[in-house]
Order: C-alpha cells, then structure tokens, then sequence
C-alpha cells in the first residue's frame, strides 16, 4: 500500500492535521504546541509593524522557520476581497515568494461567517495571480464546486463558527462537498474537541485545520497531542471502513455453539 | 518638509529620504517585514532607490500568530 499523504498543489504532506498560531500565551507555547500537533502546515496572520515598540522582540517567523514549516498566510479579519488580496500579496513578498495561502473574506465581526460572494472574487483574482489558494467557505456544496472551479488547491469548509468549539454541525454538507469536488476537503472552524477532529476524518474528509481548540484548552499542548492522534485515529479508521450501523444485532460476537447448560 | 503616512501614522521628514534610511530609523533594517507604498508592494530590492514622497501612504507588515 502507498503512504497514505496529504496531497496539496502538489506536495504531500504526512500530517493531516493543519494549526493555527493565534491566541497561545507566548511564543515558547506557540512552538511547543505545534511540535507536539505534528502539523506541517501552520497558519499565520499579517498585521502593521507596531511602529515604536521594541525592536528587538523576537519574531513568529524566527520560532517558526519557513524552512521547517509550510507557512500559510491568512486572510483573517479581511472583510472584502480587495483587503484579502492586498493581504496576500504582502504575504507572499514576505515569505520570498510563497504562493500557497488560506483565503477567508468574512461577513460579520460576530458570527465571522464567511462571505462567499467576496470570497469568490478574491479567489478568482489570487488563482490569476498566480497562488495557490485554499479556501476557507461555508459548508454550500454549490460554492465549495464553484471555488473548486475557479482553481482553489483545496476547500476547507467550517464545521461551525470560528472559535465557537461547536463542532460537526452539518455532516451531511461536508459528505455533500466530499462528492462533489476532486481537491482535498478540509474541516476548517469548529472543532472544540479531539472526538469532532476524528469524527471529520471517519467523514472522510481530508485534513482538519483548528486553532482555538488547542490555543483555548487549559492545556494547549496535551490537546495538541490529542489532536494529533484523533485526526490519525479517524484517517484510520476511514480507510478501514466502519461496520455498518444497525438498530438490534443479529449477529452476536461470541460463538452461539458450546453454550453450557 | 513632505508628509508620509506610515501604518495609518503621519510622520513629517525635512527632505525625501529613501525607504533604507526610514526603515534604518525604525530600525526595521534586517527585519522579516513587507511593504506597501501606494496600494503596490515595493519590493525589498527596491528600497535603496526608492525616495519617499510627499503624501505617500505606506504599510510595513510582519507575521504574527492567526489562524
């Protein structure tokens, strides 16, 4: 049997498990957590220098070396596609080139839903401009076919909202999306546990991406390890193929012959 | 005496500096930054030549943790 990867744009990856580096206390956790994630891709924001303040305070990209990491630059907080694509391509002058990025044009600052009519724009204009975009959307099969289309390299819808720890709510769109598209599907918002991570993987699905999960747990690098092997659990158990479900079992597990009487 | 935005921020300077010598008095030089001047990037090869101009609107960005 093949190794069984993560294959995006091309490269494949061995961890299916993608992580944000928002919201942890310091730097230290941040690469902590990380290391113990196993997680090759990691993703980052961009904001203004702070303009004043200690220049000498270290650097996400000095604990976390693109030469180690596959970097994916955001698009957080951007609410139209034009800020989005601004974003990005600063991003990819700051990482010396990178073409891959995650997308996410947002609707509203309380539910951070996405919003797709801009969202589908700013993909048009990064896939023309030569990047390799994976996609942060709502769970609609027709837009997730739709970005595919456009040339996104993966859809990654939530599961529910950002940060809300809700997990799974709509496993029948992601199954709906998994149908529909050839490029890889990857739970992107929502997870709150390491059973919602392998219940998005037993799905199918091909990778998970969370951050608050493990940056808001009491103890973010235990959850960082727990992730870990609940994204490898599910994977497993989706290739293994799960017995089907039925109300009453006609077949019991122990032999019915040689019963004492 | 020109004006130039920098991060939202109006700084004054008595004559057109290059985009080396503000990032040197920022002390940004070395940095892993990004810039945008006017809505374009300038690219990091460029910031010896290029002078700052009255009215310029400037961005300098860096990585930080997101998700």
């Amino acid at each position: 049997m093949n190794k069984d990867t993560l294959l995006i744009a091309g490269k494949s990856y061995n961890s299916r498990l993608l992580i944000g580096t928002g919201k942890y206390k310091d730097f230290t956790e941040t690469q902590a957590a990380v290391e113990a994630s196993g997680a090759e891709i990691i993703t980052i924001a961009i904001r203004r220098s702070n303009i004043g303040q200690n220049p000498n305070e270290p650097n996400l990209l000095d604990i976390l070396p693109p030469s180690k990491y596959t970097l994916l630059p955001n698009t957080a907080g951007c609410y139209s596609a034009d800020d989005a694509v601004r974003t990005l391509r600063l991003a990819r002058e700051l990482l010396d080139g990178h073409s891959l990025v995650k997308l996410e044009v947002l609707g509203d600052p309380q539910s951070l839903y996405p919003n797709v009519v801009e969202t589908l724009a700013a993909a048009k204009t990064l896939v023309a401009d030569g990047f390799q975009v994976m996609v942060y959307t709502s769970d609609d099969p027709i837009i997730a076919k739709q970005l595919e289309d456009i040339g996104c390299v993966a859809i990654m819808p939530l599961a529910s909202l950002i940060g809300s720890g809700m997990g799974i709510l709509n496993p029948w769109n992601l199954q709906l999306i998994m149908d529909r598209v050839q490029v890889p599907v990857i739970v992107d918002a929502g997870v709150g546990t390491a059973s919602d991570a392998a219940i998005a993987m037993e799905l199918g699905c091909h990778g998970v991406l969370m951050n608050t999960a493990i940056a808001a747990a009491q103890q973010p690098v235990l959850m960082a390890s727990a992730m870990k092997l609940a994204v490898e659990a599910g994977r497993m158990a989706f290739l293994a193929g799960r017995m089907p479900k039925k109300l009453y079992s006609a077949s019991p597990s122990s032999p019915t012959s040689g019963l004492i009487n | 005496m020109i004006s130039v935005s920098i991060n939202g921020e109006v700084r004054q300077f008595d004559n057109p500096i290059s985009v080396a010598t503000l990032l040197e008095q920022m002390q940004l030089t070395g940095k892993r930054i990004a810039l945008e001047r006017n809505g374009e990037i300038l690219p990091r090869g460029q910031f010896n030549q290029q002078l700052l101009a009255d009215g310029d609107r400037l961005e300098i960005v860096v990585a930080v943790g997101g998700g």
